[in-house]
């Protein structure tokens, strides 16, 4: 396996050659990433809401956004800068504390998600031994959020709006844990780059989704549940409840539901190319086309090439999948609440059950194919 | 110490992240204009008057789910360590977990026979 580019090593190595001590050096390497990151969560809600608004624009025949920077592009950035300068009302009914608290508790996990988002064989925050069962962890506190704002706000629509985000989450997050089961027992591992790895090798035929084409399905459909998105908006479905949980809020505490939601999109998009799209591994694999060209694998210039093209490749793989999603929100009408519910818990867990135990029947059948 | 390498960066990466919230509410609550006086705290009901509180008693209707969901949930938890070690467990992890999933799915199956499943 291909080691890749170690720049945590390249940059500690070349401050403690500065002279600094090697503690000193690993701390100021270890907000780095994570700054970058952030950065890179906060792009993606900018090109996420410019994409929403400019697909949907051409599902119905308008153009969108076109006076805010080039071709629209900096919409996004006006909006932010609108909901800064909102007064902040919190209702007079209201618990307070609750109200303020609620979108934080919201926000917060999705970012931390972000810890275990793999971009390379070496570009990752930290390779945590639980890897991605931080992410299934951390996408239940979400709901607690929910709860609190929809509560909080001591408005009929908004309670109702946050009992159904917390009814809806839940009952996606079984399918969601159970799909995600069966690509680790392909990887014998939960560490998010094990599980790149052990697709890579025989192109775009190795990624998983060919092996747990079921699996896929399962976890895609539950992920846009749990993104409340087209069809499954329900919390926040505008005929019916004004906008659930976020009707109170408004200014930056209604803005940071919004980061929320776009950033939990991009994350699923990513987490979704990691676990059945190979992540950052090519559809050609590189050695092949290191082969076909007679160079060395293992140049530097080859090296430094494939991770940052294997940077565009996850980024591509992740925003095909935000393509789909809102061609999805434009072609598929709103399920209602029981057929909602329905769908979780007599369809997907049952057939997630049997997801499960038939990838580990053909594990023990087929072991070379399926991980040994 | 093995099991808890790496996870400073957890820590430092929720610091970092909670400071989201705390500079975006921090930056607007210099930029912004005072409340727009009593008339726009008022709870909103579609313009019109509010009637009473939302916190009564209701039925909400997902209690049900909420207790199946702990049960399964409890069960994925269970099923992790087994998918991590299954390479070495070999067909006698298969069929206890088979025994395990029959057993949980069996409840699920009572759950449904109950009604614990349907909205009306």
């Amino acid at each position: 396996m291909n080691p890749g580019i170690d720049l945590q090593g390249s940059f500690v190595r070349a401050l403690i050659d500065l002279g600094l001590p090697s503690g000193v050096a690993k701390t100021v390497w270890l907000p780095l990433p994570m700054l970058l990151m952030l950065v890179v969560a906060t792009v993606s809600i900018f090109i996420c809401v410019w994409l929403e608004r400019k697909i949907s624009a051409g599902a119905q025949q308008r153009i969108g956004p076109e006076y805010v920077g080039p071709i629209g592009a900096l919409q996004a950035v006006a909006d932010g800068v609108k909901l800064i300068f909102k007064a902040d009302i919190t209702p007079a009914k209201s618990d307070p504390w609750l109200f303020a608290i609620g979108p934080a508790i919201v926000v917060i996990p999705v970012f931390l998600s972000f810890l275990i988002v793999p971009f390379g064989q070496n570009l990752v925050i930290t390779d945590l031994g639980i890897g991605i069962f931080l992410w299934i962890a951390l996408s239940s506190i979400a709901p607690i959020g929910f709860l609190m704002a929809g509560y909080s706000s001591n408005n009929k629509y908004s309670l109702l709006g946050g009992l159904r985000a917390a009814a809806q989450s839940i009952s996606y997050e079984i399918p969601l844990a159970l799909s995600v089961l069966a690509v680790v027992l392909m990887t014998n591992g939960l560490s998010t780059i094990d599980i790149v790895n052990q697709q890579s090798g025989y192109g775009f035929l190795g990624w998983n989704i060919w092996r747990q084409p079921v699996g896929f399905v399962i976890f895609w459909i539950s992920a846009l549940a749990e993104c409340e998105r087209l069809p499954f908006d329900l919390p926040e479905a505008e005929e019916e409840l004004v906008a659930g949980y976020q009707t109170e809020y408004t200014g930056m505490k209604f803005g940071l539901f919004y980061v929320g939601s776009y950033v939990n999109l991009m994350l699923s998009a990513l987490i979704v190319s990691v676990l059945y799209l190979g992540g950052w591994s090519f559809p050609i694999p590189v050695e092949t086309i290191t082969g076909l060209l007679g160079v060395s694998e293992s140049a530097p210039v080859v090296q430094l090439l494939s991770a940052s093209l294997g940077i565009v490749m996850t980024l591509i793989k992740a925003y095909l999948l935000v393509f789909l999603t809102i061609l999805l929100r434009w072609t598929v009408p709103r399920v209602r609440i029981d057929q909602l519910l329905d769908l979780g818990w007599k369809f997907l867990l049952p057939v997630s059950l049997v997801n499960l135990l038939l990838t580990a029947g053909l594990k023990l059948t087929f072991p070379f194919a399926f991980g040994g | 110490m093995f099991v808890l390498s790496g996870y400073e960066y957890f820590l430092g990466f929720l610091i970092i992240s909670s400071l989201v919230p705390v500079v975006a509410l921090g930056a607007s609550k210099l930029l912004r204009p005072a409340s727009a006086g009593p008339a726009s705290r008022t709870t909103y009901e579609s313009g019109c008057e509010p009637i009473g509180g939302a916190w009564i008693q209701f039925n909400i209707r997902y209690y049900m789910f909420a207790l199946v969901f702990v049960i399964f949930d409890v069960e994925t938890v269970f099923l992790y360590p087994w998918a991590v070690a299954f390479h070495k467990l070999g067909l006698l992890g298969f069929v206890e977990a088979l025994i395990f999933i029959a057993i949980l799915v069996v409840g699920l199956v009572y759950a449904w026979r109950k009604g614990a499943l349907e909205w009306s």
